[in-house]
């Protein structure tokens, strides 16, 4: 018999693993062995009365409560993911709209119906061709200029599209009349590379979309917002 | 397998002779902080020099009681934090076993949490051994066994599935080389006791690798 026990513990020790401990186990003890020294300088002054070693917290932490804790993210993030997309996929479909629109607009040689600069001929202009009067704000003061007016049809309905430019970038604003979904404050996104905003303002809701950055389009919104231009 | 094993309390439980050569209370304030101060990093070192050559051991043990990497680094962490509130209790006696002995039961003590929240079936002694040794014709042959032929991958399942006292003493013997007399000290029971279990565990491995093969 003690000759295969000789043979296996060859076989053992040639054969089985031995594991290695991984250099962050290391680091994170010497790290430990760092930080120990504190407390336990405090329980060597006050003598002999001990306190009951602490566990580590990586250690005691139970382990089924990191499971739970792990599952619970995981709950939390899918009910989040759902309640966004959901949020996400009713706008989602006017935000393509809008860009498939702004591009338009863009590539055709029918960028506006109404070629002017001063609001009180844009604005008329609207009128009899929709069923709502658009706000028409000139913003040259601001070195916004206004190109003109459109009609353009956005998710199943004419709607009104005012067309700004800032230096060499085209801003599309399309109005028409708000469903209780347009948000109060404007929201701002970034869809296909176009700055996007969306508001609601009276009885209006309005999309803004350009080339220009989120801020610069921040800034745009907000002069449309403003209550006091004339 | 023993279900009473609770981290440490062998050791809390005791008196400890801490403080020897401490500054009396008459000393000055300020330097009894600074001898403090040396002798907190005195002890760090020690510790460091006596512990720390011994990690690569400490990990292996306890990856093989915990199977698992990630709970053997937090019981090794665990364990090295608590042998470091106990290092006084090491006077003059290699570390080794010592260290060992602290990272094995704190390995228990998470085995045995893990099997309370049912989160691992843990080997079973008395059911999967006596399961084996129905199924295998004890056969007066072992030269039949090929050990050369073995590989490495079946002889570590083969060791994993050793129940854990029967896993640690050949974890203790055959890879760490430790003597009967240290893995008594580490497993904290008697000689006899080691050199039976190992016997036993021999046994045991013989014949689920004759099993498989």
């Amino acid at each position: 018999m003690e000759q295969h026990d000789n043979e296996l513990s060859a076989l053992i020790k040639a054969k089985a693993k031995r594991y290695q401990a991984p250099a962050e186990l290391r680091n994170s003890i010497n790290a430990n062995l760092q930080t120990a020294q504190l407390p336990d300088a405090e329980v060597s002054r006050t003598g002999g009365a001990r306190p009951r070693p602490e566990q580590t917290r990586s250690a005691s932490w139970p382990q089924w409560l990191n499971l739970g804790l792990a599952f619970a993210c995981g709950v939390a993030v899918s009910v989040l993911a759902v309640f966004f997309l959901k949020a996400e996929g009713k706008d989602d479909g006017m935000t393509q709209a809008i860009v498939a629109s702004h591009v338009r607009s863009l590539m055709a040689a029918h960028l506006v119906d109404v070629e002017s600069s001063d609001r009180h001929t844009v604005k008329p202009w609207f009128t009899g061709k929709i069923d709502f009067a658009p706000p028409v704000k000139e913003l040259a003061a601001e070195g916004i200029s206004l190109v003109g007016g459109r009609l353009d049809y956005i998710g199943q309905r004419p709607v009104a599209a005012l067309v700004y430019r800032v230096k060499q970038h085209t801003i599309n604003v399309f109005i028409w009349p708000s469903t209780s979904t347009s948000p109060q404050d404007p929201q701002f996104a970034i869809h296909q590379g176009f700055s996007v905003a969306h508001w609601r303002a009276g009885e209006m809701q309005f999309w803004a979309i350009s080339d220009v950055n989120v801020g610069e389009l921040h800034t745009l919104v907000r002069l449309l917002t403003r209550t006091d231009a004339p | 397998m023993r279900a009473d094993i609770s981290t440490g309390t062998s050791f809390t439980d005791c008196n400890l002779p801490f403080g020897s050569g401490r500054p009396t209370g008459l000393q000055s304030v300020s330097s009894g902080h600074e001898d403090k101060g040396n002798q907190v990093v005195n002890r760090t070192q020690r510790f460091e020099t006596a512990a720390l050559p011994h990690l690569d051991a400490a990990y292996n043990l306890a990856r093989w009681l915990l199977r698992d990497d990630h709970s053997a680094q937090d019981a090794v962490q665990e364990a090295y934090l608590r042998a470091f509130r106990f290092f006084e209790h090491l006077r003059g006696e290699d570390a080794r076993p010592w260290l060992l002995g602290i990272v094995r039961n704190t390995c228990y003590t998470l085995l045995q949490k893990r099997r309370q929240t049912g989160e691992h079936v843990e080997f079973d002694e008395e059911r999967d051994t006596d399961l084996i040794e129905a199924t295998v014709r004890r056969e007066d042959n072992p030269e039949r066994l090929l050990l050369s032929r073995l590989e490495s991958a079946r002889l570590d399942q083969a060791i994993e599935r050793l129940a854990p006292r029967f896993r640690e003493v050949i974890v203790l013997r055959e890879l760490e080389e430790l003597s009967y007399q240290e893995i008594a000290q580490t497993v904290e029971v008697p000689l006899g006791t080691v050199m039976s279990r190992l016997s036993r565990a021999r046994a045991l491995l013989r014949e689920m690798l004759e099993k498989a093969e």
